[in-house]
């Protein structure tokens, strides 16, 4: 197998190769699949409760990214009125633009439609749907909008998570999860169903079912 | 069945169903403290139910059809109760039995000082409203409903005792009883609901259902067989086992299972399932039913042997009902008008003397404690009525006259020579002759041999009057059922 | 109020929900009362919405947040609740079955987790509006939102309990995170190729653009059923729920056990029907086929693990997931009964599992375990909770007239008329197994025999117990009445099916389902 043909290489390297598409023109997602599966494998293979929980939020970081990434933009800009655009500021062009009326790939939250007559009569401007040339400098900025939803989110998660580390590191002393494991199986092992049927007197038995009690 | 009956709306089916369960409340609350008046309501509730289906005779005789639309289940299958022949011997076979054996379980009850009888008493009206409710089934849906719900309500009854016989006689109970109900019935049902009838899913008794022509002829077999097993309340082989396993229960239990409630539901529904389901035609045209004949003559024989080895008297009067079950599921299964008929009366009259036969085995529990065959020597001397009314419930069980049980296997004979089974005959002949072979002895070593003189002392031992009361008159009603006769053929379609 | 009334079904919880949380602290008797009050107002909106619901023309009712409303602004600008049969009737459930328990929760909050009334009104309060809210909302993201409201209030709720129950928690927290996680990973591709959050504008997109075989929304459709699937407990993601649920408190069990699994399979209809469309979803992939194999193992598995239990409320958690199972099956069979069975067994299952747990939670109370050798003479000492607690009982077993009668009726017809024998198999051997679980309770709590088969006690009946036990000694008013309340409403369901069910029908029409009857 010492001669490789051009045509068989070029599936994996040329312009067209796999290689090309998937790492060059895919990038953010191979980087966004990498962490996410470094999230997986900490939050089930790693042992001690904090590293899982860092796993959890290198998982959800993942997704943020995915999010952010697919909303890149070249060229574009913030999503603020350009002064051109602003129907508030003076430059602004009155009542002549058409009302677009459906939303267009990554859709502002801000384009809705408002009759020429009331922007006239009331003296304020209402926002007005932008044509395709006009938004397609803005970036899309509602990936980021629900990304900051899901940061919130992910902060509460992992909040409540480390609220839960600190519970357990109080009960059993470890934050291992194989000695939290065994601790458990000894507190079960050891429990005992309190006799409440019994007609004999009753003796004093080691009740540990400390975890119906706590 | 019948072409074309005129129906009549009356809320009088709804009466006999719902009578019990008003009872069951006052049962409850009048409880232990007022023992008496819980045994009056009991008494009362009967004599109501029975007074309500007897009136429903002349009506029916006339060949009208009573209805009365309870609720609405799905758009096209409506829970109604309807009485016609064969409902309304069952409910007055039921109902008329239930007032004896009320008394009967007082005498009982009392007698051995048992437990919990209020929750008895309670269990025992719930079952009684699940029965009425079969008997007025118009459709397999709601026959499906009462079935399921006597299975669960005598669950407490055979498990009284709370022991750990109580607790095996339980278990083999319901696992029988639920497994098939779910695993085989509901099946049929689902199958008959979607596609019987274009898919409407009346699933209805009266109407003229075209099984045949949905059908195909494999499928009808199938269904015929999931039917059949899935009331394992009938007690055909294999699913048998439920029945000799449940006589942990105190006798009026087994009494109910044996003669009015539970056995007879099961082989009710199935011959509501054969006749009005399937058909006479139908199944006639089937090729492969005779497998459901050599079934039913199969159970017939094996449980008659088994009957012979059995010592415990309720045990052998178990599987002596097994196979007069059998007498009617073959009826069923013979797919003649004489056939059915048959096996409706054979209901009646199996009921009326095993029924008998039980309150005996009772009576001779609580008189003197036995409970064995072997035992049994000389016991004519201190029990005579309770062995006399053992010899006609045994005599009407095997089938001679003047008694009742002659006249239904008359007719199971004549189903049989009809579709040409003579072999079916023989079986029955056989069949007769066990029956005379593990039944008589028992009362003719009761009256004939005194082995023990030190039994025979002490003169007249019996159970309390409220145990002999109840077995004289059925004793006494197998002889009245032979006499009318007349009035049960009618109402069985078998009249002239 | 009315025109409002779908928000009020969230403002009447959040509300109390903040009113607890602030006056908690200092009176923590005032709790109780303001959760009650508040899921009696959203019971009310809930109410309402079905009303409306039934008299609109469409059959549906929307609700944009913010007034972004369809008239004046495109799909999707806003985020828009759509109440329709099945989202209306889930709702309903849903705050009924919340109401109830709040009720009931009164003496066991005081019991099992004392000096934290605020915080768990609070949370239960919060949970609530997320779960109503997961069942009326029209919008892809806010159902992620409204998931993780849910989950993270239920995290709290269940390790309010022991220390046990916060271990049980963590994993919880994990598995969960995943699941939503994968839920929001399937949402962004689904926005990426269409780009729109409304369900159904991407529905309308996915017909006009003919998506229906690209990659990316096939991935997202799979990413999104993993998440649900997940969260919803389907064997083998199951691992989470029977130990948080055993190990959390009596009243969060209550609430959690009925209602979060079976949202999430309203989420898995939602999304297969609304979202990605009969086509989509059943026709143009392989799961059709696969997915009735996996509910196989789900059932029988669950069902094999709760015949291990040796303790009642630990055999319920088990119990659940078989009947996710039954629920993931009657979708997956692609069929139009199936589908009714699926729906109807939804609410269905939240009322008997509410009545089961609502029963264990007075057994615990009065017997301080749940274990099965604690539960002798309880039929005499507790007749009418024991009664209302076998009503759930015999309903998860399918024995008429109560609701799970006629979910498993459907269900049967669906896998019948679907031809998937194996389903239909797989429903008999769980209800043989069911039968076997509760009357095993039931000679538990009736007999007088050992494990081992010896008799205990002097025959005749006595069963052994002390003084104590064998006098009429019933639960609490605020646990028996809701109990009773629910066995009630099981009963009712059962036998006023049909009008339940002709809703369903009404909304299941128009996606035009195979029936199957025709052969």
């Amino acid at each position: 197998m010492r001669a490789v043909s051009e045509a068989d290489s070029s599936i994996m390297f040329g312009e067209d190769g796999l290689l090309n598409e998937l790492l060059v023109e895919r990038f953010n997602y191979c980087v966004y699949v990498v962490l996410l599966l470094i999230g997986l494998y900490a939050m089930i293979a790693k042992n001690n409760l904090i590293k899982k929980l860092i796993g959890m939020s290198i998982f959800q970081t993942a997704i943020i990214l995915f999010y952010v990434s697919i909303g890149v933009k070249e060229g574009g800009t913030i999503p603020i009125y350009v002064a051109e655009h602003d129907p508030h500021g003076n430059h602004a062009e009155h009542a002549a633009h058409p009302e677009e009326a459906n939303a267009t790939e990554g859709s502002e939250e801000n384009a809705t439609t408002a009759t020429a007559s009331h922007e006239a009569d009331h003296g304020h401007h209402a926002p007005r749907s932008l044509t395709d040339e006009e938004t397609s400098g803005y970036a899309n900025p509602l990936p980021h909008v629900l990304m900051l939803t899901a940061i919130v989110v992910g902060v509460a998660t992992l909040g409540v998570a480390l609220a839960l580390t600190q519970r357990i590191y109080r009960a059993y002393g470890t934050i291992e999860e194989d000695a939290v494991l065994a601790a458990i199986l000894a507190e079960d092992a050891a429990t005992v169903i309190p006799d409440v049927l019994s007609t004999k007197p009753k003796r004093a038995k080691a009740k540990s079912r400390k975890a119906k009690q706590a | 069945m019948v072409a074309e009956p005129t129906v009549v709306n009356d809320v009088r089916p709804l009466i006999a169903v719902l009578t019990p369960m008003v009872a069951v409340v006052a049962i409850a609350w009048s409880g232990e403290k007022r023992k008496n008046l819980r045994e009056i309501f009991t008494l009362l509730a009967g004599l109501v139910q029975a007074s309500v289906v007897l009136s429903l005779t002349p009506l029916v005789l006339a060949g009208n059809v009573v209805e009365f639309h309870v609720w609405q289940i799905f758009t096209n299958v409506p829970m109604l109760l309807r009485v016609d022949g064969f409902g309304l011997i069952f409910a007055a076979v039921a109902s008329v039995l239930w007032i004896a054996t009320s008394l009967y379980a007082i005498g009982y009850m009392r007698g051995l000082h048992e437990h919990t009888q209020t929750r008895f008493y309670s269990f025992f009206g719930v079952s009684l409203c699940a029965t009425m409710g079969v008997a007025f089934s118009a459709n397999l849906l709601t026959i499906y409903f009462f079935y399921e719900m006597l299975s669960v309500s005598t669950y407490p009854l055979v498990t009284h005792m709370q022991d750990k016989e109580a607790r095996k006689g339980g278990r083999t109970y319901l696992s029988y009883l639920l497994f098939t109900s779910l695993c085989l019935l509901l099946p049929a049902l689902s199958w008959c609901y979607v596609w019987l009838d274009g898919g409407q899913g009346a699933m209805d008794f009266l109407a003229g259902n075209s099984m045949s022509e949905q059908f195909s002829g494999t499928t009808q077999i199938v269904l015929l067989l999931l039917f059949t097993f899935g009331f394992a309340k009938a007690g055909l082989m294999p699913f048998h086992s439920w029945l000799p396993n449940a006589m942990v229960a105190p006798t009026p239990v087994s009494a109910l299972l044996h003669a009015v409630a539970v056995v007879k539901v099961g082989v009710f529904c199935v011959i509501r399932v054969y006749s009005d389901i399937f058909g006479i035609e139908v199944l006639q045209a089937l090729d492969g039913e005779q497998i459901m004949v050599w079934i039913a003559c199969a159970t017939i024989l094996i449980s008659s042997l088994i009957a012979l080895s059995q010592d415990n008297l309720k045990r052998r009067l178990a599987f002596s009902t097994i196979g007069q079950l059998g007498y009617v599921v073959l009826g069923a299964t013979l797919a003649t008008k004489q056939g059915m008929g048959g096996a409706v009366l054979h209901i009646a009259m199996h009921a009326c003397g095993k029924i008998t036969l039980f309150f005996c085995a009772g009576a001779i529990l609580v008189a003197s404690g036995k409970k064995y065959v072997s035992e049994l020597r000389g016991l004519g001397r201190k029990m005579p009525f309770t062995m006399a009314a053992f010899l006609i419930g045994s005599l009407s069980v095997i089938g001679l006259p003047p008694l009742g049980g002659f006249v239904s296997k008359w007719y199971l004979v004549l189903g049989a020579l009809d579709r040409d089974y003579v072999w079916v005959v023989v079986v029955l002949l056989v069949s007769s002759l066990l029956n005379v072979f593990y039944l008589l002895p028992v009362a003719v070593s009761a009256f004939f041999r005194t082995e023990d003189e030190k039994e025979g002392e002490g003169g007249i031992q019996e159970a309390p009057w409220q145990c002999v009361v109840p077995l004289s008159c059925t004793a006494l009603g197998c002889f009245g059922l032979f006499l009318f006769s007349d009035v049960l053929l009618s109402l069985a379609g078998l009249a002239n | 109020m009315s025109e409002n009334s779908i928000a009020l079904i969230f403002a009447f919880p959040l509300f109390g929900a903040v009113l607890c949380a602030l006056v908690g602290r200092k009176s923590r008797n005032l709790c109780h009362p303001i959760a009650v009050a508040s899921l009696a107002g959203a019971l009310w909106g809930g109410i309402e919405t079905l009303r409306r619901v039934i008299a609109s023309e469409a059959n549906e009712v929307s609700y944009y947040f913010g007034g972004w409303n369809a008239d004046a602004y495109p799909r999707g600008v806003g985020i828009e609740f759509r109440a329709d049969y099945l989202g209306t009737l889930i709702m309903l459930v849903v705050v009924g079955v919340a109401f109830l328990v709040a009720i009931y929760s009164k003496l066991p909050v005081a019991e099992e987790t004392p000096e934290k009334e605020g915080s768990f009104y609070t949370l239960f309060l919060l949970q609530v509006t997320g779960l109503a809210g997961i069942c009326l909302t029209g919008d892809a993201f806010n159902l992620y939102v409204l998931i993780e409201v849910a989950a993270l209030t239920g995290y709290g709720l269940i390790a309010m309990g022991s220390a046990r129950a916060a271990a049980a928690t963590f994993n919880y927290v994990i598995l969960g995170t995943i699941g939503a996680s994968f839920y929001l990973l399937g949402v962004g591709y689904v926005y990426m190729k269409t780009g729109t959050l409304n369900m159904v504008g991407i529905q309308e997109v996915i017909t006009a653009d003919g998506l229906a075989d690209s990659a990316a929304m096939q991935v997202a459709f799979v990413f999104i059923c993993l998440g649900v699937l997940i969260k919803m407990a389907f064997f083998p993601f199951h691992a989470w729920l029977p130990n948080a649920y055993f190990h959390a408190p009596t009243a969060t069990s209550s609430l959690l056990a009925p209602l979060v699994t079976k949202v999430m399979i309203y989420v898995m209809i939602r999304m297969t029907l609304t979202v990605f469309g009969v086509d989509f979803s059943f026709e143009n992939t392989l799961w059709t086929e696969v997915i009735p194999w996996l509910v196989v193992i789900a059932i029988v598995c669950a069902a094999t693990m709760a015949l291990a239990q040796r303790d009642v409320k630990k055999m319920l958690t088990y119990l659940i997931v078989a009947e996710v199972g039954y629920m993931v099956g009657g979708i997956w069979v692609y069929n139009y009964y199936g589908f009714i069975g699926s729906i109807f067994h939804v609410i269905s299952d939240a009322c008997m599992t509410l009545c089961l747990f609502l029963g264990v939670g007075i057994i615990l109370r009065k017997r301080k375990t749940t274990h099965f050798d604690g539960l002798r003479g309880l039929f005499r000492k507790m007749p009418f909770t024991m009664g209302g607690f076998f009503v759930g009982g015999f309903s998860i077993i399918g024995l008429p007239p109560t609701c799970g009668f006629f979910s498993k009726w459907y269900l049967i017809t669906g896998g019948m008329l679907a031809e998937r024998w194996e389903y239909m198999v797989a429903l008999m051997f769980s209800t043989m197994v069911m039968v076997v679980l509760f009357f095993r309770l039931i000679e538990r709590i009736h007999l007088a025999v050992t494990e081992s088969g010896e008799n205990i006690g002097h025959g005749h009946g006595d069963l052994a117990l002390p003084d104590s036990e064998t006098f009429f000694d019933e639960a609490h008013w605020t646990m028996l009445v809701p109990l009773l309340l629910s066995a009630s409403v099981v009963l009712v369901i059962g036998i006023f099916n049909q009008d339940i069910v002709n809703l369903i029908q009404d909304f299941l029409e128009p996606f035009d389902l195979p029936k199957g009857t025709d052969r």
